[in-house]
Order: structure tokens, then sequence, then C-alpha cells
């Protein structure tokens, strides 16, 4: 595998689908980060055959629990000191609210700036996310 | 208290009861002629729908109460910029429900969270208008006598038409229900209807596109308006736009006892020469409209005849 140097402090991103890290890499709006970010694509997996993974560096404040909408397979290890400190595999959450946005332009949240944009699971199996309001299936 | 925001928020149970309350209603009007005295409707049309808001005002005079409202968005504080939010705490002090209709998709929603009376959902753009189930639910009832054991035929527009999306997710839940479904290709039902209703449920339909193969086999036909900017092209609407239309014709070829349905307002998919037939109840429908805004409104407001 491609080496890319340890973390003392920060977040690998690890079990991401293999293709699906620049999703994720838009989603927590990574390119806004003044850290060091490695993506590493079709990494070999045991489990997976490939998966991509994501190395973020630096103490994050980033609301991870985004992650499990965009990708339930996922896991999240919590880096301090060089050591593992926290393993996360995320669950999906039965309602999301101001993670993702309803892109629906006929939808009420369009019109009304101020109101949260909320999500609801409707299908655990096939991750399917529905906006409240408007029921319009969120696609990543 | 109870919002209506989707016809599924009613169990089977409750729309039964609505049912039985609208036929009650039907039969005995004196007795519900005073049930709503001192209530009264608001009406808050943010686009106009005469149909809809002279429905729901009807239903409201005819037990009794009294109505007031307004019937565009321009006419309202939403033009001055308030959220729907704000309005529907403002209403609250003025009426004791409220009928509201919003070109925004999920806007009853939003005021169900904020309002402290009723709130029924009066058609919200392209996603959901319970009320008009309900019609066509009490319609059904009434003429067939039963939701079950019934093949229903769906015709013209079955991509884009809320009131066919949600007629079908209202009766998947009743047995041996069968649907047939009459569009030309770019107009099928959508996909999720497809996977998440109709096989998710076990549901036996399928997808024709000649009206003529499928009259003798349906007990109930709903047709639809196919509009011509939903076609890609002009020829396309022209070569298939005949074979949706309704006409005596291929009335001849239906059983004695099958009923045509139509949310209205009907274009060119029905030929006048229809309507007089017998098994043509599209325009009782708008009656039934009223019996069941009746139910509702004494149903959400909790008052019973004397």
């Amino acid at each position: 595998m491609l080496n890319i140097g340890g973390l003392k402090q920060g977040v690998v991103i690890d079990h991401i689908k293999a293709g699906g890290a620049m999703e994720i890499y838009r989603y927590l709006n990574l390119e806004k980060l003044d850290c060091s970010v490695a993506i590493i694509k079709n990494a070999k997996s045991k489990k997976m055959g490939k998966k991509d993974i994501i190395k973020i560096e630096g103490p994050l404040t980033i609301d991870l629990e985004v992650l499990g909408v965009l990708d339930h397979t996922l896991t999240i290890n919590i880096i301090k000191n060089d050591e593992i400190v926290e393993k996360k595999t995320l669950t999906l959450p039965e309602l999301v609210t101001n993670i993702i946005k309803c892109k629906n332009p006929r939808c009420i949240t369009a019109a009304e700036q101020g109101l949260p944009h909320k999500f609801k699971l409707t299908n655990r199996e096939n991750r399917v996310y529905r906006c409240v309001y408007c029921e319009q299936k969120f696609k990543g | 208290m109870k919002h209506v925001i989707n016809a599924l928020d009613f169990t089977v149970e409750e729309i039964d009861e609505l049912i039985a309350i609208a036929e009650d209603i039907m039969m005995y009007p004196d007795k519900y002629s005073e049930v709503c005295k001192g209530k009264k409707l608001a009406t808050c049309f943010y686009e106009p729908s005469t149909r809809t808001r002279l429905s729901f005002e009807s239903a409201m005079l005819s037990l009794g109460g009294s109505v007031l409202g307004f019937s565009s968005g321009e006419s309202s504080s939403a033009a001055k910029g308030e959220s729907v939010a704000d309005t529907i705490r403002m209403i609250s002090c003025y009426a004791d429900i409220c009928a509201m209709r919003h070109p925004k998709e999920g806007a009853p929603f939003v005021a169900a969270s904020y309002s402290s009376i009723p709130v029924i959902n009066a058609g919200d753009g392209g996603h959901n208008h319970p009320t008009q189930t309900l019609t066509d639910l009490l319609t059904i009832k009434n003429l067939k006598g039963r939701f079950s054991h019934l093949t229903v035929g769906f015709c013209g527009d079955l991509k884009f038409g809320r009131t066919v999306h949600s007629l079908i997710d209202a009766l998947v839940r009743y047995n041996d229900i069968k649907f047939i479904m009459i569009s030309p290709k770019e107009l099928e039902i959508p996909d999720y209807l497809r996977k998440e209703v109709l096989d998710a449920r076990g549901t036996e339909y399928r997808e024709v596109n000649i009206l003529e193969d499928v009259m003798p086999e349906l007990d109930l036909l709903y047709m639809t308006r196919v509009q011509q900017e939903r076609f890609f092209n002009e020829e396309d609407y022209i070569r298939l736009k005949d074979s949706f239309i309704l006409d005596n014709k291929k009335m001849s070829l239906a059983k004695e006892d099958m009923f045509i349905l139509h949310p209205l307002p009907r274009v060119n998919e029905i030929a006048v020469e229809v309507d007089s037939d017998p098994r043509a109840v599209y325009f009782k429908q708008a009656k039934y409209g009223v019996y069941i805004r009746m139910a509702l409104i004494m149903k959400l407001l909790e008052v019973v005849p004397c």
C-alpha cells in the first residue's frame, strides 16, 4: 500500500466505500481546513476488497455525524499522541438536523431560509433519508 | 388535537370512521347543520384554488360555522415577508381550525408544528392533497361499497399526478386490490412508487399504454389530464394524446358498474359526450368532497351532533 505518514493528532476516516472519499471530503468542507489532509483511494481491504481512507491532521471541530448519512460502513478513529484513543462506528441517526440540505426548489425550506433542514431515516436498509417537509429523497 | 398533512396520517380504521360520519351527513344533513355554531374556519390560501377553498367554506357553513381567510399570497402578510410559522400563530388567535394551501411543499407541516389549532393541508405544491384523497376514498366507498376486491385503472399523467400517487398510497392498504396503470412511457408512475409502495406491499399491478385493451377489466377508472408540456416533443404528444382520451366508444367496452373518477379540472381527456353516462361520477365527486371535509372538520374540532 502507498505509505502515508502517521498522525500525531487527528482523525482517520476508514472503510469508506471505494470511490466515496471525495464525496465525504466535499461534505466535510475539508478544502476549507488549514491542515494536512490525505486521501487514499482504492486501498486494499480484507473486509471490503477495496476502500478509501481520509486522514485529517489536527484537532477537529467538525460534526462527524453527517458521515453516517453518507456512508454507514465507514469507521472513525480519533488519534491522540500517535495512538487511537477512540474508535467510532457510525450508526444511522433517525433524524438529522442542519447537516444535509434539501435541494428541492419547491420545498418550503427553499423559500424560508430560517427553517432548520431536517431529514428523517425512512429506509434503514437502503439508507434513505427524506426531508421532513417535502419528503424528497436526499441524494448526496 | 391532530393535524392532517398527509392522507396516510389516518389509519384504515380512522378513514372508515370519517367515511361513516360523511355518509351519515349525506343521509341526515339537518342533524349536523349547527354542530360547529360559533366555530371559525380560516382558509389560508397562498395560491388560488377556487374549488378546494369553496369546498372547505361550504363544508364549514353547512356545519353552522363561519369562515374567514385569504385567497392568494399577495393578499396575505406573506407578501410582506412573514413566515408561515408566524402567520399560523396569528391565525391561531382568530380561528378554531385552519385549511392551508401553499405553493411550497411542506408549508402546512411547518404550520402544524407551530399551530395551537388543527391545520388541514389543502394542497402543498405537487406534494400532498389529503382532502382530495379522502374525497376519492369516500366516492369509491359510497359507489362501490368497498375498497377491497377492486381493479382500479389510473390513466394519463401518472408521473406528476399527486392525486394518483396519494390514492395508490391509500388503497394499497386494502386486500385484493389490483392496479392497471395506463400512460405513455414518458408519464409512467415514478420508480419510488413501484419499489417503495407497490413492490414493497406485494400489490398486483401492471403498466400498459392502450386504454381500450384494459377497459373491460376495470371496476374504477381514475382519469387525469395529460399536459402537452410534459412531453419532450410535440410529435410524441400528438401521437399519444388521443390514446388517453375517454369517449363513448371506449366506454362501450367497460363494465356496467364501472365508475369514472377525475380530480378535475378536466381539459379534453374526457369527451363531453361521456358526461351523460351514469358511470361518469366526476361531478358527484365534488359533492363528496364537501361531505368528507365536513366530517374532517367535525373530527378535528371534536364536535358531535346533539
